[in-house]
């Protein structure tokens, strides 16, 4: 028997080399990002800027190749890593959260309640990192009045079901503030440039307002990782989760404060991007199991990837930019559907 | 150990459904809780396991009152069996099990090799290590009460409190999951259980506790407790026992149901 359990224990570091492959697929999918674009940048050039910035070597390159890199694709790939990783985490907590593989990071009006900030402000005409700590604000904001009204409705039980209600309604009242502004809002020039933040973009990410988007997922991806193991238990259902020994009502509270930090952040500095959050978790139990403490770091970088790779479609693929919500939508659906198709027990 | 609930108060906010409720149960012992549909037999485990706070009264182990105990500790001292259920994701069996060990671990932990052996050793005890690897949504109703069972022992309890550990079971693994409640009660462990089956009471326990509407709560054996005019008086319906002298076995009691047309 014992021989067994060491195949067992080995079985389990199998899942240990996905972590490293994955790893290095993003960091070169990162590279080849910053090659691409109507600007192309030989790998040479992208290692002396490097070194001049990291180190203060002086290799020599063209000055055009600096400014792109620097100001205009480093942090849009960053925000592509960091924007994939948190709606991919988010959406991977909320489905043990709410034992619901269905369940995207938006389920709570964090969406929905950003979206809303972004376009008051932009209404009002406010400069891009007013748009975005707004849109932040109000996205963590709208979670709040869920959370508040679910424990009036359930009498301070705060239970599942009430919870996954009311955010429904409290998104669907911000879609309708987003619609009434849209409607007031001057056809001319602030409805089209309202329309497509919603659609979703990078285009407005910069070295400056890379921080405000950076520093919440970092928070909020901290304790999701620290306590993955933890959301196996909280899969089960509170009362048995709590009765294995796991304080149920904290974690799960710390699990929706953490990914609202990372969904609200997200949505405040790239528009409304959906599909990301359901099927990289379901991509990654697919890969490595249900187990969170492995399947939660995978589809972080998982969803990273992905994101990279559907932000270089939409800036490379045409000379106009293709929103980010539809390439999204035009992979995650299908893709959603043949996972459907296989039939797999357990959406596994 | 003896576990012990005192003149318990329990309900939802401060309405009270059951009232004046006292047991004590010590270790090695089963006692096997009876009483019909909505008599408030879940608000008496969901108090005694401290998911629900009592209205007055105390819930002891070894005299100490376990309401001021973390979770965290409580766990290591009282295990649950839910009722069997289909989880959403489809974990191993030996996930499954090694969950059970989340009160021996630090904050951020996750079960290391130890854990991972304490767990085996659980299965092994019950007889279903064959199962180890197997997807838990995928094993069968029997099976899986089995391994929630192997997950409630991996905590290292002192006592087990099991939610109808034999409902939505064929006979066969009703029979199967009590006679192993016996034996893990001859290991020295104190089990509190509920049943829809007053058979069962004769079956497994050394306690019967029967339940009925209005917060009264008979204790005693089960030869004591389970007779047709208890059991009419619980559930309403006419119902004899029946006791029968069989040779190589002994003395063996049923409760049967009596349908006049």
């Amino acid at each position: 028997m014992r021989l067994r359990i060491k195949g067992k224990i080995k079985n389990r570091e199998h899942t240990a080399p996905i972590i490293v492959i994955l790893t290095v697929v993003l960091i070169i999918t990162a590279v080849v990002s910053m090659m691409l674009g109507r600007y192309m940048i030989k790998i040479s050039d992208i290692i002396a800027v490097f070194e001049k910035h990291l180190f203060g070597l002086n290799t020599a390159f063209p000055a055009q190749s600096e400014t792109v890199l620097i100001n205009v694709r480093l942090p849009r790939i960053l925000a592509a890593v960091f924007i994939g990783g948190a709606l991919s985490a988010a959406g991977a907590s909320y489905q043990g959260l709410f034992r619901n593989p269905m369940v995207s990071p938006d389920l709570l009006g964090a969406s929905a309640g950003a979206g809303f900030g972004a376009v008051i402000a932009l209404l009002f005409n406010l400069g891009l990192m007013q748009v975005q700590l707004i849109a932040f604000v109000f996205g963590i904001a709208a979670v709040a009045v869920t959370f508040t009204i679910s424990g009036k409705v359930s009498r301070g039980d705060s239970s599942t079901l009430s919870l996954v209600l009311t955010g429904l309604v409290v998104s669907s009242l911000f879609q309708a503030f987003i619609t009434i502004v849209k409607y007031v809002a001057d056809p001319n020039s602030k409805l089209p440039t309202i329309t497509y933040w919603l659609m979703g973009g990078l285009t407005t990410v910069s070295l400056d307002n890379l921080p405000l988007l950076v520093l919440p997922i970092v928070i909020g991806l901290i304790p999701m990782l620290l306590l993955r193991y933890k959301l196996n238990l909280l899969s089960f259902g509170d009362e048995e989760a709590r009765a294995i020994g796991v304080d149920s009502k904290k974690l799960r509270m710390t699990y929706i404060i953490a990914s609202t930090l990372a969904t609200s952040a997200s949505v405040a500095s790239s528009g409304m991007i959906g599909w990301v959050g359901l099927v990289i978790p379901h991509l990654s139990r697919m890969l490595v199991g249900p187990n969170h403490k492995v399947m939660l770091p995978v589809s972080v970088l998982l969803g990273a990837v992905f994101m990279l790779l559907i932000d270089n479609v939409s800036r490379c693929l045409f000379d106009v930019e293709i929103p980010l919500s539809v390439l999204t939508a035009l992979f995650g659906a299908p893709f959603f559907l043949s996972l459907l198709m296989k039939g797999k027990k357990g959406w596994a | 150990m003896i576990f012990e609930v005192r003149n318990a108060v329990c309900g939802y906010g401060s309405t009270p459904i059951l009232s004046d409720i006292s047991l004590e149960i010590e270790s090695g012992n089963i006692l096997c809780l009876l009483g019909p549909n909505g008599v408030g037999k879940t608000t008496l485990f969901k108090s005694m396991l401290g998911f629900l706070e009592l209205i007055s009264g105390s819930v002891l182990v070894d005299g100490e009152n376990i309401s001021s105990w973390s979770i965290r500790k409580t766990a290591k001292v009282i295990g649950y069996v839910p009722q069997v259920h289909t989880p959403t994701f489809p974990f191993t069996v030996l996930d499954v099990v090694a969950m059970g060990r989340v009160a021996h671990m630090g904050l951020f932990g996750s079960p290391g090799k130890e854990d991972l052996a304490e767990a085996m050793k659980m299965l092994e005890r019950l007889g279903i290590e064959e199962y180890r690897d197997k997807v838990y949504t995928e094993i069968s109703g029997g099976e899986r009460q089995m391994v929630l069972i192997a997950r409630a022992l991996a905590q290292n309890p002192k006592i087990l409190i099991m939610d109808e550990p034999t409902s939505n079971l064929d006979f066969g693994n009703q029979i199967r999951v009590l006679t192993q409640i016996s034996t893990l009660a001859d290991d020295g462990m104190a089990i509190i259980m509920t049943s829809h089956f007053p058979d069962h009471a004769f079956l497994c326990s050394s306690m019967v506790g029967l339940l009925q509407r209005g917060s009264k709560l008979l204790l005693g054996s089960a030869s004591e407790i389970v007779t047709g005019e208890n059991l009419k008086r619980a559930y309403g319906v006419d119902v004899r026992v029946i006791k029968e002298n069989i040779a190589d076995v002994g003395i063996l009691k049923s409760c049967v149901p009596v349908i006049r047309q």
